[in-house]
């Protein structure tokens, strides 16, 4: 069942770098990393690639296939012909380490920004109650396995340097609609989402959402109410009026 | 390399590894007081605690307020075969539900019960529905919640950052104690030296040695290889777990964790015949808690008080060992498994409410979909019960300064562990070991520690090494010739042939990877990661083949075809590893700690 497959793989560092033919001998049922492991091991031993549980739950290794964002563990070579040409290159949103590994520190510097869950007491009995159908929300966006894939997708960073410092993106609107919908929390991060995330930027494409291994709904089910909730907030004059009569939302705004 | 040029961090405790055990061994750090450092080989979030699927065991009383920390202390000692270290599964049951309400303080948002607490779920070997969890990615949101926790407590992590040695001084008692680590940046290659009096292990396992595993490539034993070369001693490495239900089909992903919720929430197990064998292996130790027969195992479900477990549900040990047996029987699935059927048994809603990524693994890679065909499932080396020696309140090592938790200590689960107590286990042992550190580390009576410049420098020699020889040895095929030697030879069933033939294999391999040959340059070269790596697999491997060898009985993650029952002389005996300043390891017998009787007590009653 084993065919030889070509690869093409990008390599270099920051100062540049080019796309390299490779053939590998591939089996039945093998996906992408498997072909990038046996260049890796017979090949090129310095093939730089990030990976670590190879079953599409650490969001480790992403990376451009034919041009897509994708996860290469969960890219089969099945989805393929065996005449067909892969080729794999870094994530063009994030500055080059090597080969195929970029320098997502970007997000790990967003994921700073955002202040932490602030829940209200515990029960007497030191337990919290909430029901499943209030947390199921959250749950869907707390399925991101932090891949990147869609802030790599996502125009406004991949076409637009010059937003980063502006911009969190799709990953972190996910954990400001997680906050903003959790049952227990205290903080109101709406003000946050627009003025230092940058939630206005976001013109709901869905490029998101198309490219999330974890079919999270991050358009439909976080942005868009998200958006909705920052701009209830400002303008809605019921919401307003609500607010100067009885405390609807007594959350601390940050 | 001049000293002057090395990159130098100050901290008081320095946690090496950022799955569960690590990232809350530095929040309690943290939060006592110690400047804390996180070093982690992968990018913060990614560790193989994001791999746990079914759940976090703790008698929260949630589900059935019978359960209580006494029953699952016994559940956790006898699911060991009584060889766990009596007060760490003590602890560890008296701890774990503060722990889990701790991850909910933090933002988890665990599956509710109807009464909207946290929900509960039956695992194998587990009394009572005891699991907290989240669908099927419990171990994702544990490493989330806590990830998020250290950001916002603003801790120093260290990512893409490799520890190769421990580095130490001699107080003056003539103690070796710790004084800091030796490390390089996966991504420039370059080296850097943490100062710290305290160093908390967490490092996982050490799955990486066998060739069908569920673990990732970070699982090298770096933390048992890094105690072992402070002087510090292992107990029982002999006992490895394989996981009853890995993927088997297709070739790529073998090994793939299965999780048991499967079979919690209902999921049998059959052989090619159709047949539900599980009620063939029932040891004489669980027949009375176990159900022997279908129309008992199937009530069991909604009736726990009146009706006895399911057999596919006995401690993980029994049901590999059984797969084992039918496969090598003739009546295994095509691929070389067993069938785990849950599609005949549940509905598609429930399936992939309760088991959403197992719907998903299976659909993406295997083309089934197991709401509608039983998938095709087979053991894989999943967990090392074997871990460096601690002081269970504590997690201190016997060296000064040096602490451990998680699936790099050993002790807590004895020969087996339960699923559902390792998400506990670095909880509750990850604070204690945070903790202690800490207050060593804040409290030191001798004055800080020193690092001499000379171990620096072997240090530093060590690591380039690889790069100096032309023509040596493929760290790559090195390692597959490891996997191979560990998979075949030190595997689920042992003998005392194949054992020996193993330590010999070892010490060529050994031989061998002093004469290892990378490619390239510094900068992100895996070839070269692996050059470093590969002696603590090998190291690790060894002890597990000289324990395994040792014990001539089999119990728990330890079956010998040549001594195929447990044994009661070995019921009280732990075997011990260390090693000499060269790296030569010994072996030594030790008794068990004495159980004190009111625990004791616990086992005579029925």
């Amino acid at each position: 069942m084993g065919y030889q497959l070509s690869m093409r793989l990008w390599r270099g560092d920051r100062e540049g770098g080019a796309l390299q033919d490779f053939a590998v001998e591939v089996e039945e049922g093998e996906v992408v990393l498997d072909a990038i492991h046996r260049v890796q091991a017979t090949q090129a031993g310095d093939l730089a690639v990030r990976w670590n549980c190879k079953a599409g739950k650490c969001g480790s290794c992403s990376a451009e296939i034919n041009g897509r964002s994708r996860l290469m563990c969960m890219t089969r070579l099945s989805d393929f012909g065996p005449q067909d040409v892969i080729t794999v290159t870094p994530l063009r949103a994030f500055p080059v380490v090597r080969d195929l590994v970029t320098d997502v520190s970007y997000n790990y510097a967003k994921a700073r920004e955002l202040p932490a869950f602030a829940p209200t007491p515990p029960d007497a009995d030191g337990k919290r109650r909430m029901m499943q159908a209030d947390v199921e929300r959250g749950q869907e966006f707390r399925k991101c396995i932090e891949c990147f894939l869609c802030q790599n997708t996502c125009h406004v960073i991949r076409d637009h340097e010059e937003n980063k410092p502006a911009f969190a993106g799709p990953r972190f609107f996910l954990r400001y609609a997680e906050l903003d919908m959790h049952p227990l929390d205290t903080h109101d991060r709406r003000e946050l989402a627009q003025s230092a995330a940058g939630i206005g930027l976001c013109n709901i494409t869905k490029c998101c959402t198309e490219v999330c291994p974890e079919n999270i709904k991050i358009t439909d089910n976080a942005i868009i109410p998200m958006k909705e909730r920052v701009v209830d907030r400002k303008y809605d004059p019921l919401v307003w009026l609500g607010s100067k009569i009885r405390r609807r939302d007594d959350r601390t705004e940050l | 390399m001049s000293s002057t040029e090395l990159e130098t961090h100050t901290y008081d405790v320095v946690v090496v590894g950022a799955g569960g055990a690590g990232l809350r061994a530095a929040i309690a750090a943290h939060e006592a007081g110690a400047r804390t450092a996180i070093v982690c080989k992968s990018l913060l979030g990614k560790a193989h605690t994001v791999m746990a699927e079914g759940g976090i065991a703790a008698a929260m009383g949630n589900v059935y307020p019978d359960d209580n920390w006494r029953v699952h202390f016994r559940d956790t000692m006898r699911g060991g075969k009584m060889l766990n270290h009596w007060r760490m599964a003590q602890l560890h049951a008296q701890e774990a539900a503060d722990r889990v309400l701790e991850l909910e303080e933090w933002g988890a948002l665990f599956d509710r019960t109807p009464d909207g607490l946290i929900s509960q779920r039956d695992f194998g070997g587990h009394r009572f529905a005891r699991l907290a969890h989240v669908g099927d990615r419990t171990g994702l949101e544990m490493i989330r919640t806590l990830q998020q926790r250290a950001v916002a407590l603003d801790i120093d992590v260290f990512m893409e950052c490799t520890v190769t040695e421990l580095l130490h001084d001699t107080d003056h008692d003539g103690v070796q104690r710790i004084s800091g680590a030796f490390a390089y940046w996966r991504e420039s290659g370059r080296f850097l030296v943490f100062e710290a009096p305290a160093v908390v292990l967490a490092t996982g396992g050490i799955g990486k040695s066998y060739q069908v595993t569920s673990n990732s490539w970070e699982y090298t034993g770096d933390g048992h290889a890094l105690a072992l070369r402070s002087g510090a001693s292992l107990v029982n490495m002999e006992f490895v777990q394989f996981h009853p239900t890995g993927m088997v089909w297709p070739p790529s992903v073998r090994g793939i964790l299965v999780t048991e919720s499967v079979r919690g929430d209902g999921g049998v197990l059959r052989n090619s015949e159709g047949k539900r064998f599980m009620f063939d292996y029932i040891p004489e130790f669980f027949k009375g808690e176990t159900a022997d027969s279908e129309e008992e195992a199937d009530r069991w479900y909604e009736d726990k008080k009146n009706n006895r477990r399911p057999p596919e549900l006995l401690p993980r040990d029994e049901v590999a060992r059984a797969i084992n047996s039918e496969v090598k029987a003739g009546r295994g699935s095509p691929h070389g498994g067993i069938f785990l059927d849950i599609a005949s048994r549940r509905d598609a809603a429930f399936i992939q409410r309760r088991l959403p990524s197992m719907y998903h693994q299976f659909k993406e890679l295997a083309d089934v979909d197991i709401t509608a065909e039983p998938m095709e499932i087979g053991p894989t080396c999943h967990y090392v019960m074997g871990g460096v020696e601690v002081d269970p309140d504590t997690g201190g090592s016997v060296v000064p300064g040096l602490y451990a938790a998680g699936e790099v200590a050993g002790g807590m689960h004895g020969s087996n562990r339960l699923g559902g107590n390792s998400l506990s286990d670095l909880l509750v042992f990850g604070r204690r070991a945070g903790a202690s550190a800490a207050e060593f580390a804040t409290k030191l009576e001798q004055g800080r520690p020193q690092i001499a410049s000379q171990s620096v420098q072997d240090a530093s020699e060590a690591a380039v090494a690889p790069f100096a020889l032309d023509g040596g040895e493929n760290p790559y095929t090195l390692q597959r010739e490891l996997q191979q030697v560990m998979q075949d030879l030190v595997g689920i069933i042992r003998t005392e042939a194949e054992l020996t033939e193993s330590l010999r294999r070892l010490a060529d391999l050994k031989r061998r990877a002093g004469e290892l040959s990378v490619e390239g340059h510094r900068q992100y070269n895996p070839g070269w990661h692996l050059s470093l790596d590969l002696p603590n697999m090998l190291m690790v491997s060894e002890c597990i083949a000289m324990a395994a060898l040792e014990r001539t009985e089999s119990r728990g993650g330890h079956t010998r075809e040549d001594f195929p029952a447990s044994d009661d002389s070995w019921g009280g005996s732990n075997l011990v590893l260390t090693a000499d300043p060269t790296g030569g390891l010994s072996l030594k017998r030790q008794d068990l700690p004495q159980m004190p009787d009111e625990l004791r007590e616990l086992f005579e009653v029925k």
